[in-house]
């Protein structure tokens, strides 16, 4: 079965980001891969390893998004893509979603599509399905479990009422959430073979597409709005007194 | 403005949020209700007494279970017919999946998430300027974005907006529309979960951290290993944290670590890779507050702290603080409520 791992570069999520200027200071902080498409990997090398497949990590990102790459490699994923343009810098989830169906049917005879359930900056979560509506293809989106039998695949959903199980034909887009199983942490020999790897990199026109343009525009950047941050502490000579206390605050701030 | 709001529901039971949005809808002019799925009379007669002008209804056995392809095509063709300028949607795992395909259809695009929505100009001039206010970074920031294609679509954030009155008995137009039938996928089965009160419609969350599992005076059995037992400190410290949340009606939140070390499922994780909540009250057991965990919580009007140690991060964010042990303060929590709220 051929496998495509879906991810993006984001900045770690112990990064202190702030609004200044109305551009985003990410600080020193490393940039990494996604933490959902750790899984988003995870759980297409458990389908790889299932049967008997490959996976190729795909990514759209500048040069530096290789790392990221590197990093799906040194997991275990056979290749993988990079898809860089200048004319790439400012496109919203549906141009993303245009260009990685492109790509996908650039590399051909995809069976399977695996994504994360949301990227940690823009958050959407929607170039999943996006993805999925623009091949054609069917969406399984939050899966917990995949089990594929021949040409078809189920998967359990996590949805907000409890799983869901769904099937489909291959080929699908299925994105994936953290009950997959956690990510594997890279191996002495994966590192050394990413690191060694020649990472493609395929420009819109190695595509065939035009530039698609951004629909959703963003016009201001804040920082959150300040917290009263002037904490009350309770004290009290017994647990008793102190729950008494607090619960008496709360009352009063009528929000029960 | 011609104005939709999609009103998201779990066999026939409507999402709350959806209401809310049917509210902000209200606020900007004359509304339609969109509801499709199978014998959903009751969800579009509620729709009505929330405030929608008039429901348009998919009604079709193929729509019984939400199956995200043929939704987007009813949705899609019922957008290139009348021709609305925008559609607002209550932010669920259903909505983003049907959203995210209309647009794809519609070539325009989706806003999710959305805290706040300010119609710039005339709200009965179709050449009126939305701007939607959302977070981004795990809500380390925030942006104000618009959208230059029509029709707009925008998820909005579970109890960002207010919920309307519902006036009993008011009655409208329903009007039965084409339903497409397109489905990819084939649903073969549902386990729900006893979740309790969800998080994202949670106006109380009692959250427990990683402290959870600290109760020294506790002897786990003999025939467990060291993490198994630490597990078992930990179920019997969420069950502290429980008896608290639905003392208040409240739901059960978790800290990514408490998550992590196996105490309880992730869907009840707050902030980062977990949920973002906005609950009216967030009690904090025995959780430090992690960069992430805070950002989670960022939307919640009141914050209460219960922790050990006087240091932790927590505190900064909170209104109400207890330096104690939660094995003893939560449960003394649950005993004064149920005293003070008669329960």
């Amino acid at each position: 079965m051929k496998i495509i791992a879906c991810i993006k570069q984001v900045p770690d999520s112990e990064a202190k980001i702030k609004a200044e200027n109305g551009q985003i200071n990410t600080g020193d902080s490393p940039l990494v891969i996604n933490p959902f498409d750790e899984y988003a990997v995870e759980g297409a090398l458990q389908q790889k390893e299932a049967t008997n497949g490959t996976v190729t990590a795909l990514c759209i990102g500048p040069e530096s998004a290789k790392e990221a790459l590197k990093h799906a490699l040194a997991m275990g994923a056979d290749n993988a893509i990079l898809v860089s343009d200048p004319s790439l810098n400012n496109m919203d989830t549906v141009g993303a979603a245009r260009v990685l169906a492109a790509a996908i049917q650039k590399i051909g005879d995809v069976d399977m599509v695996v994504f994360g359930r949301q990227t940690l900056d823009n958050g959407s979560g929607l170039t999943s399905a996006q993805t999925a509506r623009a091949l054609g293809w069917s969406l399984l989106g939050l899966a917990g479990q995949i089990k594929v039998q021949e040409r078809s695949v189920t998967v359990e959903r996590v949805i907000e009422e409890g799983r869901q199980t769904v099937k489909a034909n291959l080929p699908a887009v299925i994105s994936v959430v953290q009950s997959i199983g956690e990510p594997r942490y890279p191996s002495f020999m994966g590192i050394r073979k990413a690191s060694k790897a020649e990472i493609p990199v395929w420009s819109l026109s190695d595509l065939g597409i035009a530039a698609p343009e951004a629909i959703i525009k963003r016009s201001e950047l804040m920082n959150p709005p300040a917290r009263d941050t002037s904490v009350e502490i309770i004290s009290g000579e017994s647990p008793a007194e102190i729950a008494d206390k607090l619960a008496d605050k709360l009352i009063a701030e009528k929000v029960l | 403005m011609k104005i939709f709001v999609y009103v998201d529901h779990f066999k026939g039971e409507a999402q709350a949020t959806s209401w809310e949005a049917l509210g902000l809808a209200k606020s900007f002019g004359a509304t339609t209700a969109l509801v499709f799925g199978s014998s959903v009379d009751d969800v579009a007669k509620a729709a009505l007494e929330y405030g929608a002008d008039e429901v348009l209804v998919a009604d079709d056995s193929a729509l019984l279970d939400f199956r995200a392809e043929a939704y987007a095509s009813t949705l899609s063709a019922l957008v290139s017919s009348s021709t609305p300028d925008l559609i607002l949607f209550p932010t669920t795992t259903r909505t983003r999946e049907l959203a995210a395909m209309s647009a794809v259809d519609l070539n325009t695009n989706v806003i999710t998430d959305a805290t706040a929505v300010e119609v710039n100009g005339d709200a009965s001039s179709p050449l009126s300027a939305i701007v939607v206010t959302r977070p981004i970074y795990e809500g380390k920031l925030f942006e104000k974005v618009t959208a230059s294609a029509k029709p707009q679509l925008i998820t909005l954030r579970g109890r960002a907006f207010p919920k309307p009155e519902k006036v009993a008995g008011k009655t409208g137009t329903i009007t039965k529309v084409e339903a497409k039938t397109d489905a990819l996928t084939t649903v073969e089965g549902y386990s729900v979960a006893d979740v309790g009160v969800s998080l994202n419609d949670a106006g109380i969350i009692v959250s427990g951290g990683r402290g959870v599992s600290n109760n020294p005076s506790l002897q786990p059995p003999a025939d467990l290993d060291d993490k198994q037992a630490e597990i078992w400190r930990a179920h019997q410290g969420f069950k502290l944290v429980g008896e608290l949340a639905s003392t208040l009606g409240g739901a059960v939140g978790a800290s990514r670590a408490a998550v992590d070390g196996g105490y309880i499922p992730y869907s009840n994780q707050v902030g980062q890779t977990g949920k973002v909540v906005a609950p009216d009250v967030y009690i904090a057991c025995g959780i430090s507050g992690a960069i992430q965990h805070l950002a989670g919580i960022r939307s919640a009007k009141l914050v209460v702290a219960i922790n050990k140690d006087p240091d932790a991060p927590i505190f900064k964010v909170a209104r109400y603080g207890v330096v104690g042990d939660l094995f003893q303060i939560v449960p003394a929590l649950t005993e004064a409520f149920k005293k003070k709220l008669g329960k």
